[in-house]
């Protein structure tokens, strides 16, 4: 399943966030969004995601969502949203509840995507007890449990320490490796864009337009930390964003 | 770093040396139990101590070991069970129901827009008034019988439940919601597995002050046309200027305030656990 962003515009108001965004997201590729903070990242991700409609242009979804799919755009967010007062197991079987999946069936389901993301053994934790890195595989667990055709991320790693970022990058490597999904990731974070991404959209500041598309070729699974081969596209994103950034921020400071 | 004072440290090697001053701390209080029991038992110490020296005459404050001994005869006598089991079921019965109604109203106010501008006005009016006022209103709609009681202390707990619940719904993480609807919970999956835990520690601690309103109320309810009742069991003791017998009532509902406030704190332990 693909998605299709066609002419999306928007505004709150009389103010401008995103101007004519049309971008392809093909099915089983992560496409990163970059871009100043204030441009609208997370309100395009609402778009596609069906929480919010845009004024103008529209999402469209190319096929069918693929068989045993619960709920086809899932989103992983960047403060977890975990319930607190549910168990890891409870917040994953949250999700199950609602579509008639109990007892053994959805016991299966949630040992299978605890064991994935390595939380096995932490299955009756609340969520106070967990770690940042934890909660957020947590949400992870969740998010692979409905068997999402797209993920939704919206700066999944933002609220964690960098090592744990590093390690958590490694998981969703691996997660991405044995089985590759299609996703959307919004970052503010170029060094997470350029090992992530096979495509990354570059966003101009507010109001957001796709400034350029930048391919990165080398497979996932063979990029590594501090990757000499990845600093080259990295330094190019930054570059086209370094201008945009410092105006967006000279920008803010004066509403 | 240029304000740092620098002109009394004298060189590292010979510098004096003065611990940091500490000046966290406080702020965190923790429950004591005992402080509290103790807090009790030397307020009566004093009351025994003062009644029997005469600093205390017996028309000020009547001598707690004369309040238990009372206490004592109307517990072997059965009185105190006659009295209490009414008054208990009064309060169980109105303040279920108000306290019930008050939580279903208040989720629909912190819910809906309509609910909301129709009846937070409605509730801002109704809370201030002394339901107490309201005594003869409720007699004449639901009878000198059971009902009017009943229907005081629902009042009378309905308001302040109201107002804790749709505070309580207000504060719940809106984020959390929209997690649930990009998952496509249903609109009752939303309600029942997320605005309604996430409201719950708002709705236990309004539930502190309904409940003690709702023992206040018992007894005003009492005091009009009820045989049995630790309500009419004080009235009766005050119209006699019987010191010791008011004062059995008077403790034993304190005692049911203590009881229902450890209640609460116990559900509270049972259903917050999850709390930071
Ligand atoms: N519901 C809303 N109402 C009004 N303005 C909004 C709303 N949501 C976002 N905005 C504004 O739109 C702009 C883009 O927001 P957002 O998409 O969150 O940016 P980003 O995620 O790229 O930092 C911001 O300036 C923000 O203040
Ligand atoms: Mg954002």
């Amino acid at each position: 399943m693909d998605i299709r962003l066609e002419g999306i515009s928007h505004h709150y108001d009389d103010f401008e966030v995103l101007r004519d965004v049309t971008l392809d997201i093909p099915a089983g590729q992560i496409v990163c969004i970059v871009g100043p903070s204030g441009c609208g990242k997370s309100t395009l991700l609402r778009f596609i995601g069906g929480l919010e409609r845009p004024r103008s242009g529209r999402v469209v979804q190319l096929g069918q969502a693929p068989e045993g799919c619960l709920n086809p755009l899932t989103y992983i967010f960047q403060d977890f949203a975990l319930l607190p007062w549910r168990s890891v197991a409870g917040n994953v079987s949250l999700v199950l509840e609602d579509h008639g999946i109990r007892g053994t069936a959805a016991r299966e389901i949630i040992e299978d995507v605890l064991a994935r993301t390595k939380l096995t053994d932490f299955a009756k934790a609340l969520p106070k007890q967990l770690s940042g890195g934890m909660k957020q595989r947590v949400a992870i667990a969740r998010a692979l449990a409905v068997k999402p055709a797209v993920m939704l991320m919206d700066e999944p790693l933002s609220a964690l320490d960098s090592q744990t970022r590093e390690l958590l990058m490694d998981d969703l490597v691996d997660l991405w490796s044995r089985q590759p999904f299609t996703a959307v990731y919004v970052t503010h974070n170029l060094a997470e864009a350029v090992r992530l991404g096979h495509k990354v959209v570059v966003l101009s500041r507010r109001p957001g337009q796709i400034q350029e598309i930048v391919e990165i070729n080398k497979p996932l699974p063979a990029r590594e930390f501090g990757d000499p081969e990845l600093d080259e596209p990295q330094r190019y994103l930054w570059r086209l964003m370094r201008e945009e950034a410092r105006a967006a921020d000279a920008e803010l400071m004066n509403v | 770093m240029s304000e740092i004072h620098t002109d009394e440290t004298k060189g590292s090697a010979g510098a004096e040396r003065q611990p940091v001053a500490f000046r966290g701390g406080g702020f965190a209080p923790k429950n004591r139990r005992w402080i509290g029991v103790l807090v009790f038992v030397l307020l009566i110490a004093i009351a025994e101590w003062g009644t029997r020296t005469g600093w205390i005459t017996a028309l000020t404050l009547p001598r707690p070991s004369d309040v238990l001994e009372t206490f004592g005869e109307l517990y072997s006598s059965g009185l105190l069970f006659k009295h209490l089991l009414p008054s208990l079921s009064r309060l169980v019965i109105g303040a279920t129901f108000g306290v019930l109604l008050g939580i279903c109203i208040g989720v629909l106010i912190g819910l809906f827009s309509v609910m909301r501008s129709s009846l937070v006005p409605l509730v801002a009016a109704l809370f201030p008034i002394p339901k107490i006022a309201l005594l003869p209103l409720f007699v004449i709609w639901f009878g000198i019988g059971e009902g009017s009681k009943y229907a005081l202390i629902a009042f009378g707990t309905f308001t302040p439940t109201v107002v804790a619940t749709y505070g309580a719904v207000d504060n719940v993480d809106r984020t959390l919601i929209r997690m649930g609807q990009s998952f496509g919970l249903s609109w009752l999956s939303i309600v029942r597995k997320i605005v309604l835990p996430g409201a719950m520690p708002g709705i236990l601690s309004g539930l502190r002050i309904s409940l003690a309103i709702a023992i206040i109320l018992l007894v005003a309810a009492e005091m009009l046309g009820a045989e049995y009742g630790i309500g009419a069991y004080i009235l009766e003791a005050g119209s006699l200027y019987d010191l010791e017998r008011l004062f059995v009532g008077v403790v034993i509902l304190s005692l049911l305030g203590v009881i229902v406030s450890a209640g609460i704190g116990i559900l509270e332990r049972r259903l917050l656990g999850w709390r930071v």
